[in-house]
């Protein structure tokens, strides 16, 4: 069964924060995790959570190497040492 | 201002140097005399104080900006922040006067104000923003109807050549179909979410102008299927020395239709019997050499598309590859839904299975074409080698030069008797 809108934007963001600082996670691995989960999830629907999630600042992309969604937090090569 | 003595030996040479304008620009701007300072730093110890940053963006984008930071931000307080910004550009590049204003007042308000015209992958770079103007910096240029490019793991600001703005042998409208496709795929350009980068690039001819076939994932290059128009009249003209080959750009005045043009063809396709040229259209693959040292004799056919090419990248984790060709002919009027399509399937197939940081080209060499193909739904085509070639370059052997010391005018196999 396909989650509800709003239910698969809190999904997705529990997802992120449980990886937070463990495992990097990128869109398509969001995606899969979800289609795990929820076979008849259509992936437009995951497609357009993520934006939800990163249009209200609530997640970030980043890039380490390649582009990842995760929390927001400081900039490591901001910071003065 | 900082003394820079071994940037100073740059500007001693007979070309323009960058820190020419750089230290124009720093009676200015105090970043960029914090630049010319680090540079200076950098050249002396051999080593960079760059750091690269990896979350700073604009709100709902996830690329476009890359992050940068000085390692010595005490020193070169100016270049604490100095990001860098990529601008979507317009259609092979071409913009009003006051377009280019316009974008140059924005930068100078927002940023240190140096930009580089364009990048590799085409887009106009910004190279100096703190953190604080990002936004107010994007707000300007979005007011007026520019757009961030592409960066990450994402698809790249599509790129084309000048196309039929002002080459007559484009084979269709490279302008409007990078603008379509840069249009259709804003999601992906924004939002990565791909394994690696993806770069479409549209060339009008074979003649490649933006090397799609060396440097894009999928590479849309202009291709006739009829035959090569032949004026036969201006090719006598040719060899009469009348017109002046490759229109006056050539290393030669007078054409020699046998040495510099049939000679040289690479599916010895042609002949030429000194009054009339003869070509077999069904063996010839497109080089355009002749055409290109004849423009005003010989012109592509009239049934034009495009050939779609896939899997080139520049050595990054692996080696560099250029494309395979997938589709040999494909029809290219608006709204270029084919090839966009094409785009769709591909990516997907590619996100499904690729690795992090694994160009679509490389998930081919390790999955196999048959994988492709079949995930794509495209038919095998003749026109696909085995393996792309990994090397852009050509090098010349020593019988080359042999050859050319006893007066050969050209040589293209290796051992060639020239007794």
């Amino acid at each position: 069964m396909a989650l509800p809108k709003d239910e698969l934007v809190e999904r997705i963001y529990k997802m992120v924060e449980a990886a937070q600082g463990k495992k990097q996670l990128k869109a398509k691995d969001i995606e899969k995790a979800v289609l795990k989960e929820y076979p008849d999830q259509p992936r437009n629907d995951i497609k357009f959570a993520i934006k939800e999630l990163i249009d209200s600042g609530r997640c970030v992309y980043t890039y380490f190497g390649g582009s990842y969604i995760e929390l927001p937090h400081e900039e490591g090569a901001a910071k003065k040492f | 201002m900082h003394k820079t003595p071994m940037l100073d030996h740059l500007e001693s040479g007979p070309w323009p140097s960058f820190v020419k304008d750089l230290k124009r620009m720093a009676a200015q701007k105090s970043e960029v005399n914090d630049l010319l300072g680090q540079l200076e730093r950098s050249y002396r110890e051999k080593i960079t104080h760059w750091k690269h940053g990896g979350i700073v963006g604009v709100l709902g984008y996830g690329s476009g900006i890359i992050g940068r930071y000085s390692d010595l931000p005490e020193e070169f307080p100016g270049l604490e922040h100095f990001h860098t910004m990529r601008i979507n550009h317009p259609s092979a590049w071409f913009y009003s006067t006051q377009a280019l204003r316009e974008l140059c007042d924005i930068w100078d308000k927002h940023g240190s104000g140096v930009l580089n015209l364009h990048g590799s992958t085409g887009d106009i770079i910004f190279l100096g923003c703190r953190t604080e103007a990002l936004e107010p910096c994007f707000a300007d240029l979005t007011a007026k109807g520019w757009d961030i490019g592409g960066s990450g793991s994402a698809m790249r600001s599509p790129s084309c050549c000048v196309g039929p703005a002002r080459c007559e042998w484009a084979c269709y409208d490279t302008l409007e179909a990078c603008y379509q496709v840069t249009q259709e795929f804003q999601f992906d350009l924004h939002r990565p979410s791909y394994p690696y980068k993806f770069k479409y690039k549209f060339s009008g001819c074979p003649n490649d102008c933006v090397a799609a076939v060396a440097r894009a994932d999928l590479s849309v290059i202009g291709v006739w299927k009829d035959d090569i128009r032949i004026d036969q009249s201006a090719v006598e003209a040719y060899a009469a020395g009348e017109i002046k080959p490759r229109g006056g750009g050539a290393h030669v005045d007078k054409l020699d239709i046998q040495a510099d043009v049939v000679d040289l063809c690479p599916t010895h396709c042609m002949s030429w019997d000194g009054r009339k040229l003869t070509i077999d259209n069904k063996n010839c693959n497109h080089c355009m050499h002749c055409i290109n040292l004849m423009p005003q004799a010989l012109r592509p056919g009239t049934e034009t598309g495009a050939t779609i090419l896939l899997g080139s990248h520049a050595p990054i984790l692996e080696g560099a590859q250029m494309s395979w060709v997938i589709v040999p002919f494909m029809e290219m009027e608006p709204p270029f839904d084919e090839v966009k399509d094409l785009g769709y399937r591909i990516t997907e197939w590619w996100a499904e299975h690729g690795k992090n940081r694994e160009r679509v080209g490389e998930l081919i060499m390790r999955l196999g074409m048959r994988a492709f193909l079949e995930a794509v739904e495209l038919p095998p085509v003749p026109q696909s080698v085995i393996f792309p070639r990994s090397n852009p370059f050509f090098f010349w052997k020593q019988s080359d030069f042999d050859a050319e010391a006893k007066g050969r005018k050209y040589y293209t196999k290796e051992g060639f008797d020239v007794d």
